[in-house]
Formats: structure tokens, sequence, C-alpha cells
């Protein structure tokens, strides 16, 4: 009979209790243990306040580039199952967490996320007072930070961070995107074909539209507009065209703005998400700015300014749209509105474009309709798109 | 959509006395909507017949009705009111079967009230489990497979559909109340037949059984633009089987992946929409099969509920301040977040933090009933607690309850712990399981067997693991270095604890810590894990890095809470906090609010300037008046107004150097310590009946011949009438006292002289060291020996004269000055045969100053703030606070009579055997709440309590009578009178003589210790519990008489308590009865608001 039992499910100090260094761009520094891959890494610290959902955020190629720290304290309790990635892999460049599960539990898991992060080589850092740092974040704006478990001197991974690159003014779409293009045949019979730019597409995109009765033709950043034209049965090219969510600096997007603009001079039904609304803000002759910190969350409300309803929304930009948010702009395209707001900051999380006879053309969403991780009252956008492409709106 | 234009006025219904599934959750929403209400202009009429109440306070409402919450009462002040709408979703269960009934009646269509929040369509939805279960099954979620039975034959025929176990549910009840778990036919019948009958609609539903899945709920808000948001999530760590308000909840889910949260919020979404609650929050319940995730929707309930109080508490999201304001008109993007101050009220929150609720039990008070947790609730209170981690807040949870024996330990680590047996044991759900969970993990068990066991999620389990091995690294350590020391905090080790697994005393552990400046920080509740910042200090505390207790200049008061509710320390202790706290900042004062129960008004963000959501104990407290010494000037804590609770904590705040305002410990200990007391008593030349204190029988049956039976016993170590008993004969006292564990000479019993045939009378008085402020005197119903807490009592005193209530003043007076009192003291007499006995006195706020503050419409709890801090009577008189001349002793005769009637929680437990406990009322407090009956004579007033406690007196029926022989004489003519009125009269041999003489006819029954008679005639007890009986009057013989006719009393008033009819126990009561019956067959019981009250008596506020 023991005196007590010793049947460790993990270290009582973390789950390997190697200790690990966190230091912002401004020098702020934590000290905690190693999480996931050991080594060093960097990119832009920003802060993520959903309470699920951590599978879908890893995998959700917007994050590429940054290390993301969890507000939620307790990450990794539902383990890492085959279902829920977003994409091929994790693309976040680091992850802070405060208390990483010891043991998943879930009838779907099938690994711990610590050993899917020492897989797929993510440094990240547990134990640190991942409140403090969001607040310091929030106060500072999102700033790069490195995380590392072999340098200890804080001022020297200090002089590794200031040297790493920023995310102002990165292109990092031809990074994500997919190499060859792919379909995703429609679920049922086939209402639609759609060429989709890929800057960074989540799986539950494609799957969304698939499940609508949409064809959905995945093409690389770098298609053009033959590419685009080429989908589709006839010469008319596809009945809509959707650029996808991804990361990067609007600003810094040259070639998929001037693609999009070819496009709705063509007419061609336009859907963006995310960076896909960026880049109609931009095509439309609108400016695009740097967030203080970003929206990274599942909990924002946004009211569609069309019904006067408000929409919990999944969001994760960190670039925002400057539109009036009355009137309406004249573009080479029609005239564009600001269709969504955000109800937290008024920031811009929608645009519309209509045609002189007031028909819609084209419309874009800041936020993430197809959820994943977050709530699913936005789905109706892709309904939307549908009867877009119908000619019904 | 701004506020609707058209309604003006609207009525609010209040959840009644406080009962086991229906506490202060509602006082705390019921509060909110009044204050929003009135805020927006409206005229708003109140109905609560609970006295203790923050609600019924008069400046919370325009016109506040403490009336009994029944279809009859709530419908004249509706005729007298005219309200626009009627909210009753704010008022739990009551309120809402209220609102049902008046709309059946054609109430609300006759007086046009429009039903505000949730229609009677929408209720019947969600509440009537048929239609519920299709409205989810079309949205193409699941319900558990289920018969609908009216009569015992369907649930047999059901049963064999089903098949065993089953769920057994009796509609339209709170609670779960008379629902269970049938495993066998014979379960089946018992249970299936108590829920025929506690079902207002005789129906039954069996459920197939999902026992061991694991459990969710979560929290729904609605707009009339049909904005919907959920506003938390919360996960039941006890698995389905046992009901949540006995489970251990901790929210956010922890063990969901996005995918099957969703699928729960869609399916919420749509529920909330089908139902039809077009307004406001309401509340879903889930349960996961954890081997397939298959989803299951339990119930919905179309109101604010207990989980929403705890939701608000957990997300700093105001549940039922919103719903209010959703429900006249506005959405949810047009209210304010008024914790960032800066976002709307239409998303939602997210936690970074976790927060841990556990329950707190009373099995103790009711010997023989059955502690296995089931379907239906059982618990009096709970306790909650927020950390950065699971750990944390559990632990924190865990000694909030203030149960020692609740908290981990592992001081017995060389006791070989028998691992086979703690697996089998811990796979019924108890009070306390999880410790014995945590001893099977010590005793070696591995995960498996524990999640084999229990059902518990491994994830969880896993927890109780780390915790385990925290504590024996500890154990283990050569030394506790600075690194073990700060792991087990971030873990929720107290000082305690580590103690114990070092040999260190807790003020050692302390000591270390402070040296190695280890401090808990204090975060912020703020809505939206730190993304924006917050305007309101809603703190708790966790070990990490950085704390955001903002300094101040103003200084501030820390008032301690009276923690989770319990037997004798509840709703009315918050009541007196909250006061101070709006008192003192009234004064000038920053007031920070220390307290772990999520129920409570005091627990509200908005209540004061700051508030700590932190356990009760020595050492977090000692870290908040440092936190907040850190902040800025403290003047000191108020340990007098929560009860036995910070009252304990008083010394060894004081010896840590933290100021205590008011009644210094000394005093505290002056009034407490037996010996000391009956110095101060002797000094006054005032008496305490004969006692002494015995370590064995020998002693005990010493002092018992010496001071005569009846004697009543109770152990010296423990509060609240704990273990008291009274004891008639050697035999008895012998029993006892072989019975009474732990005794030792440093925990002797107490053997005290039972005054006999005693009125027993409460005081509530302030003193400021000069003059006396008595605040009211409360005289019982029931004679002394039945617990204070239990009987009824009026005040103003009805039979007691002038000279008596002088008398009394003198002796308060003479008590409070030789204690040394500073603010509020409580002290309970016993006139017997004109010697004023002085039983006990509390150097505190008691149960009963809600009751006096209302009665007698005096703010003593707010003036008892002042007076502690500094401010003389005069003064407050001055200022307004207390009536400029006379107090409760000198009321003048416009005075209404106000009546306090108890509520029992006896129909909630039963033995194993599925039996009725023991109901017998007696020195030891058994009741959960009280309700306060109030009019301008005894009889009506008497009237409207019984209405409000057990429903209306009857006007017709049949009566029992039993009288004290000296009673007899006094009885002839009311009972006469009763007769004239058509009752028929049932009686005792005795009793009934003497009417026959007097040519009142009665039919004779049998006596309880007679038994049933050869023709199988019923007793007494017997025709009372088969419901034959509707009016019992029973005045106790004295013991003159014997034991058998006392016990026989007994008996007969605790079966009328079972049958839920009114019971009178004393002639006063007798002609108060007659006089209530009398006018509700005048038919002129009219409601009369408090604010109406006071102005007729001329009282200010
Ligand atoms: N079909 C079932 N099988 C096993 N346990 C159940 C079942 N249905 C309910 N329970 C348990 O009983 C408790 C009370 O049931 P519930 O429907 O919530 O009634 P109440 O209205 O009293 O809250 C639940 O919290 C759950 O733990
Ligand atoms: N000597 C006594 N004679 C008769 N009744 C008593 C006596 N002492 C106590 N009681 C009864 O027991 C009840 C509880 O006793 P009390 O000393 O007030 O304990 P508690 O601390 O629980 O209030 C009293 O309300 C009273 O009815
Ligand atoms: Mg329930
Ligand atoms: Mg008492």
């Amino acid at each position: 009979m023991p005196l007590h039992a010793k049947i460790s499910t993990g270290s009582i100090t973390g789950p390997t209790g190697v200790p690990a260094l966190l230091v912002l761009e401004d020098g702020r520094t934590f000290r905690g243990e190693s999480f996931g891959a050991e080594g060093e890494t960097f990119g832009e610290a920003v802060f993520s306040t959903g309470m699920t959902g951590y599978q879908e955020t890893l995998t959700d190629p917007s994050y590429h580039k940054q290390v993301v720290v969890m507000t939620a304290p307790h990450v990794g309790n539902t383990g890492m199952n085959d279902e829920d990635p977003e994409s091929r892999r994790i693309w976040v460049a680091g992850y802070v967490v405060r208390d990483p599960a010891r043991v998943p539990s879930s009838w779907r898991s099938k690994r711990s996320l610590d050993d899917e992060l020492r897989v797929q080589g993510v440094v990240g850092i547990s134990g640190i007072d991942t409140r403090a740092l969001t607040r310091h974040l929030r106060e500072r704006g999102a700033m790069r930070v490195g995380i590392s478990t072999v340098e200890s001197d804080p001022d020297a991974l200090l002089q590794k961070v200031l040297a790493a690159p920023a995310m102002s003014g990165a292109e990092l779409a031809d990074e994500v995107t997919t190499g060859e293009p792919y379909v995703v045949p429609a679920v049922g019979e086939r209402r639609h074909t759609v060429a989709v730019l890929d800057l960074g597409i989540k799986g539950m995109t494609p799957y969304l539209m698939a499940q609508r009765g949409i064809e959905v033709h995945v093409l690389p950043a770098t298609a053009t507009l033959d590419d685009v034209l080429a989908v589709g049965a006839d010469s008319r090219g596809p009945d809509g065209l959707f650029y996808s969510n991804g990361p990067g600096d609007p600003a810094a997007t040259k070639d998929q703005v001037e693609l999009l603009g070819q496009a709705l001079g063509r007419g061609i039904p336009y859907f963006g998400i995310c960076f896909g609304n960026q880049l109609f803000g931009r095509a439309l002759g609108f400016g695009t700015y740097k967030l203080k910190y970003g929206h990274r969350g599942i909990n924002q409300p946004v009211m569609d300014r069309t019904t006067g309803k408000v929409e919990v929304t999944a969001h994760n930009h960190g670039f925002a749209v400057d539109a009036p948010l009355e009137g309406e702009t004249q573009t080479p395209y029609g005239t564009a509105s600001v269709s969504h707001v955000n109800l937290n900051d008024n920031c811009v999380e929608g645009l519309e474009l209509r045609g002189p006879d007031g028909r819609l053309k084209g419309f874009s969403v800041q936020y993430h309709p197809e959820a994943a991780a977050g709530p699913h009252d936005a789905g109706y956008l892709f309904d939307r798109f549908l009867a877009l492409m119908g000619g019904e709106l | 959509m701004p506020k609707r234009t058209d309604i003006s006025s609207v009525m609010v219904i209040g959840s009644g006395p406080i009962v086991i599934g229906q506490a202060c959750e509602f006082d705390y929403s019921g509060t909110q909507a009044c204050r929003v209400l009135k805020a927006e202009g409206l005229r708003v009429i109140l109905v609560n017949s609970n006295p203790a109440t923050i609600m019924t306070d008069p400046e919370f409402a325009d016109a506040t009705y403490v009336e009994p919450i029944t279809p009859e009462y709530v419908e004249k002040v509706i005729a007298k009111e005219r309200p626009d709408a009627l909210l009753a979703t704010l008022g739990g269960q009551t309120a809402l079967n209220c609102a049902v009934a008046l709309d059946a009646a054609g109430v609300l269509e006759k007086y046009g009230v429009e039903l505000i929040g949730a229609s009677i369509e929408a209720i019947d939805r969600g509440e009537n489990r048929q239609q519920f279960k299709k409205i989810v099954e079309d949205l193409g979620g699941e319900v558990a497979r289920s018969r609908i039975c009216h009569s015992m034959d369907d649930l047999l025929a059901a049963a064999d559909e089903l098949g065993y176990p089953m769920v057994v549910r009796p509609s339209f009840t709170m609670g779960g109340a008379g629902s269970g778990m049938a495993y066998d036919e014979s379960d089946l019948r018992r249970i299936g037949g108590a829920g025929l009958a506690a079902s207002p609609t005789t129906e039954v539903l069996l459920e197939e059984s999902i026992l061991g899945w694991k459990e969710y709920e979560l929290e729904v808000m609605r707009d009339t633009r049909d904005n919907v948001v959920i506003v938390c999530s919360i996960e039941n760590l006890d698995p389905m089987g046992v009901h949540t308000g006995d489970s251990i909840t901790v929210a956010p889910a922890m063990t969901l992946t996005d995918r099957e949260y969703q699928k729960m919020r869609d399916l919420a979404i749509g529920i909330i929409r089908a139902v039809g609650v077009d307004t406001g929050g309401c509340n879903i319940q889930y349960a996961v099969n954890p081997e397939d995730g298959r989803l299951i929707v339990i119930e919905m309930n179309p109101r604010v509920s207990r989980s929403s109080a705890l939701a608000s508490k957990a997300t700093g999201f105001p549940i039922a301040k919103i719903a209010a304001k959703v429900a006249i008109g506005y959405t949810l993007d047009e209210i304010q977040n008024d914790i960032t101050r800066e976002t709307p009220a239409s998303f939602e929150p997210t936690l970074d933090y976790v927060v841990v609720k556990v329950p707190r039990f009373a099995f103790e008070k009711f010997p023989g009933a059955d502690p296995v947790l089931t379907t239906h609730m059982k618990s009096v209170g709970e306790a909650m607690a927020i950390g950065r981690n699971f750990t944390e807040a559990l632990q924190k949870a865990l000694r909030s309850l203030e149960k020692p024996e609740a908290v981990f330990d592992w001081r017995h680590e060389y006791v070989d712990l028998d691992k086979a047996a703690l697996l089998e044991e811990i796979r019924t759900p108890t009070d306390g399981r999880l410790k014995k969970v945590m001893d099977a993990i010590r005793a070696g068990a591995g995960a498996e067997e524990i999640v084999e066991s229990t059902r518990i999620d491994p994830w969880f389990v896993d927890q109780l693991f780390l915790i385990n091995e925290v504590a024996v690294a500890i154990l283990e350590a050569e030394e506790l270095t600075p690194e073990l020391l700060r792991l087990a905090k971030r873990h929720g080790f107290s000082d305690v604890q580590v103690g114990k697994l070092r040999g260190m005393t807790a003020d050692v552990v302390r000591g270390v810590r402070h040296a190695l400046g280890i401090r808990p920080v204090y975060k912020t509740v703020d809505t939206c894990a730190a993304e924006f910042a917050a305007a309101t200090p809603y703190h708790y505390s966790s070990y990490d890095e950085e704390t955001e207790v903002e300094p101040r200049t103003r200084p501030a008061v820390v008032i301690l809470g009276s923690g989770p509710n319990r037997i004798g320390q509840g709703i009315e202790f918050d009541y007196s906090c909250v006061h101070a706290s709006l008192a003192l900042s009234e004064a000038g004062y920053e007031t920070v609010m220390v307290n772990c129960n999520p129920e409570t008004v005091s627990t509200d963000y908005d209540t004061s300037d700051r508030l700590y959501f932190e356990p009760l104990t020595l050492e977090d407290v000692l870290e908040i008046v440092h936190a907040e010494e850190q902040a800025g000037p403290v003047v000191g804590v108020v340990c007098q107004l929560g009860g036995q609770t910070p009252l304990g904590l008083a010394q060894a705040l004081k010896d840590n150097g933290v100021p205590i305002v008011g009644t210094t410990p000394e005093a505290i200990h002056l009034a407490e310590e037996r010996g000391a007391f009956g110095r101060v008593l002797a000094q006054a030349g005032l008496t305490a009946p004969k006692h002494g204190m015995a370590t064995t029988f020998q002693e005990a049956q010493e002092i018992a011949a010496r001071i005569g039976y009846p004697v009543l016993v109770r152990p010296s170590y423990v509060l609240g009438g704990r273990g008291m008993q009274i004891v008639y004969d050697d035999d008895a006292l012998k029993t006892y006292i072989e019975a009474a564990t732990e005794i030792s000479p440093d925990r002797p019993v107490l053997v005290d002289k039972f005054v006999d045939d005693a009125v027993e009378i409460d005081v509530d008085a302030l003193y400021d060291g000069e003059e006396l402020f008595l605040g009211g005197v409360m005289e019982h119903i029931e004679e002394a020996g039945i617990h204070s807490g239990d009987s009824s009592c009026a005040l103003p005193p009805i039979t007691l004269g002038a000279s008596e209530v002088e008398r009394i003043r003198k002796a308060t007076h003479a008590i409070a000055e030789g204690v040394g009192v500073r603010g509020l003291i409580n002290i309970q007499f016993a006139l017997g045969s004109d010697v004023l006995y002085v039983l006990e006195a509390n150097p505190r706020a008691s149960r009963t100053v809600p009751f006096v503050s209302k009665a007698t419409a005096t703010p003593l709890a707010k003036a008892a703030a002042r007076v502690m801090l500094g401010e003389s009577i005069a003064d407050l008189r001055a200022a307004g606070v207390l009536p400029a001349e006379g107090d409760g002793g000198t009321l003048p005769p416009t005075q209404p009579i106000a009546v306090k009637e108890a509520v029992m929680p006896f129909n909630r437990f039963r033995d194993a055997e599925g039996r009725q406990v023991d109901t017998v009322l007696g020195p030891e407090m058994k009741s959960t709440g009280e309700v306060m009956g109030l009019d301008a004579d005894f009889g009506r007033a008497f009237a409207k309590s019984q209405a409000g406690a057990f429903g209306p007196l009857p006007t017709r029926g049949r009566i029992f009578v039993s009288m004290a022989n000296r009673d007899k004489r006094t009885m002839i003519f009311p009972i006469k009178v009763l007769a004239d009125y058509g009752f028929e009269i049932l009686a005792t041999q005795g009793t009934a003589e003497v009417l026959r003489r007097n040519g009142v006819p009665s039919t004779v029954v049998r006596k309880h210790f007679e038994g049933a008679g050869p023709e199988g005639e019923k007793t007494t007890v017997q025709m009372i519990l088969d419901g034959e009986v509707d009016l019992v009057i029973n005045t106790p013989n004295g013991s003159s008489s014997g034991r058998e006719a006392r016990i026989d009393g007994y008996e007969i008033r605790t079966a009328a308590v079972m049958a839920n009819i009114a019971s009178i126990t004393t002639v006063q009561g007798l002609g108060a009865a007659v006089q209530g019956i009398e006018a509700l067959n005048r038919g002129d019981i009219e409601v009369r608001s408090l604010q109406e009250w006071a102005a007729l008596v001329g009282h200010h506020g």
C-alpha cells in the first residue's frame, strides 16, 4: 500500500518543466515553462479571446507569422482530432497559454495538443500571466515578440526580436496559398460554379459553399484573370468570384487587388471575407489601416445595417477598411457603402457594391461567416452570395 | 427599438419565502429588475411575502406589497394598482405559477394587464414537457424518451416500455420537488405516487435514464428584435443524475470542442425562438454522452433561474437587469455593458478565469434523511469561487463552504486507505463525494478506475490528480522552497492545508509566505477577457503576476458577508450587509464587500464600491485587507452583520492588526462565552435558566437532579442550536449523552433548566454606548422550546403589557452595556411565571433585523453601520435615519401588527426507504425561510402570514382541536364561533368532553400515542397526514401532563407542517385564527403597501 499515489499523468510544473522566456519588442518579459516544441520563435504577438476552438485557431492560415496568446487559461482540454483542422497544418508562429491540459478528454481526440505542437515544431510557452500580457498588448498595441527555450537572457532575446520583420507591409498570401488549384464538388445538384482565390482559406469555407450546391474551384493566390475566367462551363467564366481570408497587410497586396478590379469590371458577382473584405475595399478605392490590437475572438457584435439585427461573430483581423460609415461612395464599378459595423468600436465590418440600377454586384465582410471556430449567426451570408449569383438581389 | 411608451407601470412578483430550490438568487434578480424599471421612470409595484429581501425595501419600488403570493391576494393588488404590465419571469417558479394562475382565472384579462417577458403560451411551451419535446425534435434535436402518466397504472405500463432505471418527474414543480430515480417497481410506486400528488396537474413524466452522461447548461438572452446571445456555459462536474443545484458546477464549460459547443448554441437559439420567450433570459440544460457525443436536451426554464444568478456573477453580465430592460422594449445593442462602459450588451461574455460553484447541504439537521444526491435538489445553499485555473477555483470554493470536512486534507497520509472500498463508495453521489475521490486517488486508484466509478470527466479527474501530486510534492520535499509554496498557491492550497502537510500552523506558513513576498494578486471580472478596460472593480484573487487593484483616496470600510446560505444563516444577514454598504457609501466611505455567495445582492457588483468575490477565511480576508491598505486608507472591518461567519473571524483579524469597527472582539467574547456572560447577567441582576456543564452522564444526572427536569441539553462547541434537545428523564438523558460524540473536559455538554410554559421574546436593539434604541420586541406565538428561527412571532407583542416591555428594555440596556455593544444586539428572553429569563444574547445583526426594519419602517442595519463607525443614536435621530423620538418599544397605536411565520423544508427530505423524516420542531432551527403578514390587527396579519406560508386559512371544512387543560376554558368561545361558521369539529377525549358540556358537538379521535384503533380508526396524526383535516388547533400541555401529551402535540404540529396546513398552538393563535377566518368570511381583508403604512403611521421613509 503506497503512502501516496504517484501515478503522474503529467508534470506538475508545466508539460516538461523546461524553462522558457518570452520577450516583447518593448522589453516586457515573462518567464514560464516550455510548451510544445523547444527552441526559439518570433512573430507578431496577438491575443485571441475565444474559449473554444483552439484547434481551428491554430490551423487558421490568417495566423501565419503570429504568436497567439490565448486568454482562456485552460487550453488543450479536448486534445486534437482529425475533423476540426481548418487547413493542412498549424500556422501560428508561437503559442502562449497559461494552463495546458495534461490529459485531453474527448471521444474525438486522437492526440494531445502538446504532442501535436511538438510534431509540427511549434514553439510555445505556458504558465505565464496571460492576462497581464493581454492587457499589455491592449494598451500598447500588437507588437513583435520572441519565445525561447534556448536563450535565457532577456536582453539577448530582445535584440533578436527587434531584428525580426514586422507585420505591417508584409505580403504573406503566397506563403499560405495552395500550390495547385483544386475543385470541391457541389453537394447534390450543382447550382453555381465559383472561383475562389485562396489567400489563406479555411476548410470550412468551401465546405459550406459546396453544401449549398456550389462547385468550388480553389485557385492559388497567384491566379490571373484568365485562370479565373477558365473556371466554369462556358466562356462567361464563373458565376461568382470569392476571396478568402488570409494573413498580411492588405496595403502590401497589388496583384489580387488588380485582379478583383478586372473581375468587377466584367460584372462577375463578388463575395469576400476578412482579407477578401480588405482587398475589396482597396479595389473600390478605400484605404486600409492597422488596428491597435485587432479583433480576435468569437464574441464580436456586428450590426447588419440592412436588417438592423446583431450577429455574434468570429473575428481574426489586425487590419480594417477605412470607409465612411454613412453615405455612399461612387467607384468605377458602382456605388459602395458600409453594410456591417462592429458595435464595440464602430469599425467597418462589411462593404456592399451596387450598380446604377441599385442591384447588388458584390459584397464582403471583415469577419468569418464560416465560423470554425465561432457562432453560426452569419451563415446566411453564403445564401446571400447564392442569391447574388442567382440575380435575386 | 427604444423603450416602450405604452407601459407606465409594471408589477413585479417576487419568489416568496426562501425554500430549497428557490433562495435569495431571486431577491438578487428581483432587486435588479426593480432598480432598472424605476430608473426608467416606470411606476413599480412589487409583491413579495418575504420580508428578508432587499427588493421589499420601500425605496426599491413605488408600491411595495409584503403580501402573500397567492392569486387571491395578488388580484387584490392588481385591482388596486391597475398595473399596465406584469413581469413574472424574475420571481422563480412561484411568480411564474402565480402569473399562470392569474391568467387562468381571467384576472389579467379583466384588468387589462399585459404579461411581459414570457407569454402564457411561451411558459406553457417551455414547461409542458410534451410540447417542449416536440419543439426540440422539430429543431432536429433529441430529448430523452419519455411517457406522460396520470395514474399509477399509466406509470407501470410506461415502465414496461422504458425499462428501469427511470427518472420520475412531476410536472410544474420547482427544484425537482417530488422527482427521483426509480430503479425498480417499488421505487416507482413510491416516487411516482408522491409525484402524482406533488404535481398541481397530477401529471408525472417517466423518462429514460441517461445517468452518468456529461451535464451542461446554457444561459440565453433574447430581445424584441430577436437578437440572441449566450451569456454563459456551465459544465457540471457531477454527471447526470445529480440535480444541477446539488452538483459542483464549472463555468465556462471545460471539455467541449467548438463544434459541440456551437451545436448546443444553435439548439439553444432555436429553442428560445420556438418556445417564444420574446424577451429576457432563459436557461437550457443538456446531456452529452461521453462515449459518442450524442446530445440530449434535458429541459428549459423560460425564466431567470438559480443558474442565471450564478452566470451573472460568473461573467459580470447582469442577466436579470438586462432581462428587465429588454422586457420593456430595449434591444441588446441599445443597452450598455456597464463593466466596460464602451461596448454594448449584444455580445457574449468571454472568461479568462474559471468559476466553480459547490453546494452546501444541511443533512445533519435532518437525522435519517437520505444523503444520496439525486434528481431533486437537497442543498440549502452554495458557494462560488473564481480562480485563474480550475484547481485554484475548486479549492477556494471548497474552503468557502466553511465546512472543515469539505476541504482536501492529506493529514492521515499514513492511514492505509482501502482503495477498493473507496472506489465502491464513490459510485454513489453524496455530499462530500469529491473528498472521497481524492482519498481514492491517494489510495492509489488510477484515473480510469475513478472515471469508471464516478463517470466524472477524465479531465476533471486529472485535475484532482494534479492537486494530489502537488500535495505529495509539498509533503515529501526536504524543505518548503519558494517555488513549491508558489506552486501550492497557484493550485489553490490554503495556508492551513500547506501547514497540515508540513506540520506547521497556518500562521507560520503565512509568515513564511509573506517573508518571501508570496501574496495573491487581484484580477478583474470584466466580461471580455481584458479586451477592453473594465470600469467596475469586481475582483478575485489569484497567485499570478499582475494585480489590478486601483489606488483610492477615500477611506474604505470592509464589510464581511455571511458566505453560503445555510439553515440559521441566510438572506437575512445579506440584507444587513447590503444595508451597511448603502449607508456607509452615503456617509462618504468607500465600501468594500467580501462574500462568496453567488445568490446574493451583496455580491452584485452594483452594490458596493468594490467587490471581492472571495472565501471568508482568515487568510483570504487578511490578504484583501492588505491589498486595500496598499490602495488607500482602511478604516476597519465590519464583522457584525454577516452572522456567525464574520463574527468568528473578528478576534483573529484583530490579533493580526486589523481594525474591527463596532463591538470589539473582547465584547463579543463576553456575550458568547457562558461563564463571562453569566457574570454580565449577575452584575445586571438578571436571571438565566439554571444550568451546568457535564462531561459524563453522572455529572449531567446530578445537574438535572439539582435543577429539575425537563432540561435542555446541547454540546457546548456547536452554534445555531445544533444538537439541542429537550430531555424529560434520566433515560433520555443517558441516551443523549451516549449518542453525543466528542464529549470531553474541554468539550462539555451544557445542561439548562428548560423553562416551561414560557413565552419567548426576541429583541433586536441598537446601542451606542449610552443610548439604547429598542428596534423591536417580538412575541413568539409558540412557547419557548421551539427555536426562535422556527417559531412564528408578532410585532408589536400581542399580549405583553407596557410594564413587561419596560422590563425587557431595561434588561436589554443592561446587557448591551455590560457586554459593551457598539451597534446591534439580539437577545432572546423567556417569560415564565413572571420571571424574565435571558436565554442568549448575540452581539450582532440577527435573523429578525429585516423583519423588524420592515415592520417598523426603521432602517436598523443602516443605523447600526453608522453607529459602528462612531455616530450616536442621537446623531442618527437628528439625521432622520432613526425616528426623532420613541423607538420599537413605543410604537404608536396606528402601528400595524406584523406576524412572522417560518417555512420548513421537511417535505424535501425522506429516508432511504422513502419515509418522511421526523418533522418535530424543537430548539434546533430547521426552517429555511419566512414570510410576513402585515395588517391593522393581529387576526388579519395572522391570516396573511398563514396564507403566505401554507396557503389560506380554511373558511369551511374540518378542524381538529386538542387543548391543554389550562386552555380548555378559554377555547370554548372561539371554538363555538368556528362551529357556528359551519366547521366540523374533531377533538381529543378531554377536549370533546368540555365542548359537549358547552353545547358544541364534536367527534372524538384517537391520540397519536394510542395508535390506530381496533377497527383501524385513524389517529389524529394519520388523519392530518391523509389531508382529512383543514385546520389544527393544539395547545401543548405543560410537563405536568407528562411526556406523551407533549410529544403528541409535536407530532400533531409537524404532521400539519407535512400536510402543509396551518396549525395553531396557542390560545392567542386560536383567537387570531378565528379573527382571521372571520375576516376571510367577511371578505374584507385588504392589501396595503409599506409606503401607505408608513404614511399612515407617520414614519419617515
Ligand atoms: N433522463 C435523465 N436521466 C438521468 N438523470 C437525469 C435525467 N433527466 C434529468 N436528470 C437529472 O436530474 C436533474 C434535474 O432534472 P431537471 O430536468 O433539470 O429538473 P429541474 O426542473 O428540477 O431542474 C438534472 O440536473 C439531471 O442531473
Ligand atoms: N432554558 C430554556 N428554556 C426553554 N427554551 C429554551 C431554553 N434555552 C433555549 N431555549 C429554546 O431554544 C432555542 C435556541 O436556543 P438559543 O440559545 O437561542 O440557541 P441558538 O444559538 O441556536 O439561537 C431558543 O430560541 C428557545 O426557544
Ligand atoms: Mg434543471
Ligand atoms: Mg437564539
